[in-house]
């Protein structure tokens, strides 16, 4: 359901995978990251990726579970890259299958959102002026709003001032 | 004893990917917000990077608030906001 993998993989394998003997399930949607040439006004030549190898597998499980806790889901595999990586390389393979596209199309979205903001991975890209760590994004942390009814969402915002670790 | 670990960019900018801390120079039980605290005082060269607000604590490869407690046989892990994906 989850891996974590230096080597690349292959779409149509998973897409197979995801879809092979799954009679009940009409939906299947997958979604795949690729290193981009060109990220935050710096021209990128390769990207190395960092994680937490101990606590990489388990933020991506407790991620999934909550998908499925949300939505009525099949099937789902996570596949994350780490290590070097060139222009264009496949990073991230999302693939959801659900009775219905609804659920599928958006606890795919709610994975990578999540996966975005909680799981361990860190990004350095080799960029022409030498290497750079990749800075997190407010529309990344903004976009788990989408995830939250209101009253969640002040929760939430609670909890991340809390987590602060200078006060 | 307690084992630190370091990850990303404030892995490099320290210069230090892990260190084991003896309970007894930290006091536990103690809390994750306390742990950065001393280390921020036992490692000067360490301060202005430790004061990053934006920086996430772990306990046993969980994310955690700063209150939350510490317990001998630990596993910390400071990093800074992730970006993968």
């Amino acid at each position: 359901m989850i891996s974590v993998q230096f080597q690349d993989f292959d779409f149509g394998h998973e897409y197979q995978q995801l879809a092979a003997n799954n009679s009940k399930d009409g939906a299947v949607v997958c979604f795949v990251g690729l290193v981009r040439n060109y990220n935050q006004a710096h021209s990128v030549t390769g990207l190395h990726l960092e994680h937490y190898p101990g606590m990489t597998h388990k933020a991506l499980e407790n991620i999934v579970a909550e998908a499925k806790a949300r939505w009525s889901l099949g099937r789902v595999k996570v596949i994350h890259r780490v290590g070097d990586l060139g222009i264009s390389d496949q990073i991230v393979f999302v693939g959801v299958t659900s009775r219905h596209r609804e659920a599928a199309f958006a606890a795919n979205q709610f994975i990578m959102d999540y996966l975005k903001n909680f799981a361990p991975f860190w990004k350095k890209e080799l960029t022409v002026d030498g290497p750079r760590w990749v800075e997190a994004q407010t529309k990344d942390h903004a976009a788990l709003s989408r995830w939250q009814s209101p009253k969640a969402a002040m929760n939430q915002a609670k909890k991340s001032s809390n987590n602060e670790m200078v006060t | 004893m307690i084992r630190v670990l370091f990850f990303g960019q404030l892995k490099e900018q320290l210069e230090c990917a892990a260190l084991d801390l003896d309970t007894q120079s930290i006091a536990t039980p103690s809390t994750l917000g306390a742990l950065l605290n001393y280390l921020r005082h036992a490692y000067p060269q360490w301060r202005d990077q430790l004061q990053d607000k934006s920086i996430l604590g772990a306990i046993n490869q969980t994310l955690v608030s700063s209150e939350h407690r510490l317990l001998d046989g630990d596993e910390v892990a400071f990093f800074p906001p992730v970006t993968g994906g």
